[in-house]
């Protein structure tokens, strides 16, 4: 599971408010290299939470990211930036690990890169 | 039509490592999924300026309907049940991240994030109780408001199912509509059995200019004469008569008496067909409660 799916699941038990972000728990985790588009980028840019995303990648080891975005505009035109941000959120796999809701607690297992997010019958 | 799987067994019970490896592997399925696919994906409507989209497959299986966004060059997430389909998956090395969860407890993402989201052959599965504690109404609402919350505004949501009524098709559409899409059924070669296929195509947001319905296709060579035939016959076979509606099966009663039976059997008879004699048991009245 890339990073970019984790910065979009939230958890859905019934009653959560605040499900996201889920917190990760490594066992393994894995690089898979994808082709460099700028435009996907530029266009996923607005919709990634960021904090969220940098907590992420330092949870699977990278710590390049810069805490902030202050000036998304100038740096969504540097490549450096860039290809930072696709590392992260394209190329870093969760393989064996967890998610964790931040409100209750509650494990999703992840296994072979899968998160499992079947819910029990009674936090639906 | 009690060969549907969704009728056999549940999802995550019928797609087993043995099915979900079969059907994958058939390569008359994978052409058709693909096709499916491909037409999905085209009615998205996405904007023509090849940037590359995140998209939601909903039921995503073996990742055959997936494979299709990965060649448009779209990123994906899919969402299935059954684990057996996503370890074909996995062993496929499809692109697109999986999730393995189940579209009647909702979606857990985030709101506005997805922008645009197809489910190929797999809504059909919601109308089932599976469980003591599955209420369909309720599964296919808490999906529905789960999916219009994810998507971005007015982007779209396509599902390819072969309903397996009419009331089924209502059924689901009326559930989409209440969760604020707008839209309805676009149907590609409408006249002809084999090739007919439907498409529930809901955008997300108030209905508007955009939110048009696009039309089906339609063959290219084709008699209309069919559509005038009236008595019904070959037209309705996709629809199992235990799942009409009452009140449309009252309503053909009156139509098909003893006079009609008698006409169909003669007609038969001069196809050369063996067809049992005619006697006074021939379409007789039954009680109420046949
Ligand atoms: C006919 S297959 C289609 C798979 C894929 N979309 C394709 O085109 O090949 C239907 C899929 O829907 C999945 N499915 C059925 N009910 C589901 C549910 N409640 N939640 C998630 N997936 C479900 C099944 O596990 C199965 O993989």
């Amino acid at each position: 599971m890339r990073l970019l799916t984790h910065n979009m699941l939230s958890c859905n038990i019934k009653g959560v408010t605040n499900g996201f972000p889920l917190r990760i728990e490594v066992e393994k985790s894995m690089e898979k290299e994808v082709d460099f588009n700028i435009d996907f980028l530029k266009s996923i840019f607005s919709k990634v939470e960021w904090t969220a995303l940098v907590e992420a990648a330092r949870s699977l080891g990278y710590n390049d990211l810069p805490e902030e975005v202050v000036d998304s505009s100038t740096m969504l035109e540097s490549s450096d930036f860039l290809k930072k941000f696709h590392h992260a959120l394209l190329e870093l796999h969760l393989e064996e690990g967890a998610l964790i809701c931040p409100e209750t607690g509650r494990r999703f297992p992840v296994n072979k890169g899968i998160p499992n997010m079947l819910l029990h019958e009674d936090e639906v | 039509m009690s060969s549907r799987p969704e009728f056999q067994a549940p999802p995550e019970i019928f797609y087993n490592d043995v099915e979900a490896r079969k059907y994958t592997n058939s390569s008359h399925i994978q052409h058709i999924q693909t096709k499916l696919s491909e037409r999905a994906l085209e009615l998205l409507a996405l904007p023509g300026d090849g940037i590359p989209r995140l998209l939601l497959d909903i039921g995503c299986g073996s990742g055959l309907s997936g494979e299709s966004l990965s060649e448009s060059g779209h990123h994906w997430i899919g969402l299935d049940i059954s684990q057996a389909m996503l370890d074909v998956a996995l062993d496929r090395e499809v692109e697109g991240d999986l999730v393995h969860g189940d579209m009647g407890q909702g979606l857990g993402l985030r709101t506005g994030v997805i922008d645009g989201a197809i489910s190929i052959s797999a809504v059909q599965w919601l109308c089932n109780a599976d469980k003591s504690s599955h209420e369909p109404r309720l599964r296919l609402k808490t999906f529905f408001g789960s999916l219009y919350r994810s998507l971005a505004r007015g982007a779209r949501a396509v599902f390819q199912v072969y309903p397996e009524s009419v009331a089924q098709r209502e059924l689901i559409t009326s559930f989409a509509m209440r969760a604020g899409f707008s839209g309805g059924v676009v149907v590609d070669y409408p006249h002809s059995t084999k090739r007919r296929k439907e498409f529930l195509v809901l955008t997300c947001g108030p209905p508007s200019v955009s939110t048009a319905l696009p039309t089906g296709k339609v063959e290219d060579e084709e008699s209309c004469s069919d559509a005038s035939s009236d008595d019904g016959d070959e037209r309705t076979v996709s629809i199992s008569e235990r799942h009409r509606p009452t009140k449309k099966r009252k309503l053909t009663k009156k139509v098909r008496g003893r006079q009609w039976v008698l006409q169909k059997k003669e007609q038969m008879r001069k196809k050369g067909n063996i067809v049992p004699p005619d006697t006074k048991y021939t379409a007789r009245k039954r009680k109420a409660r046949f």
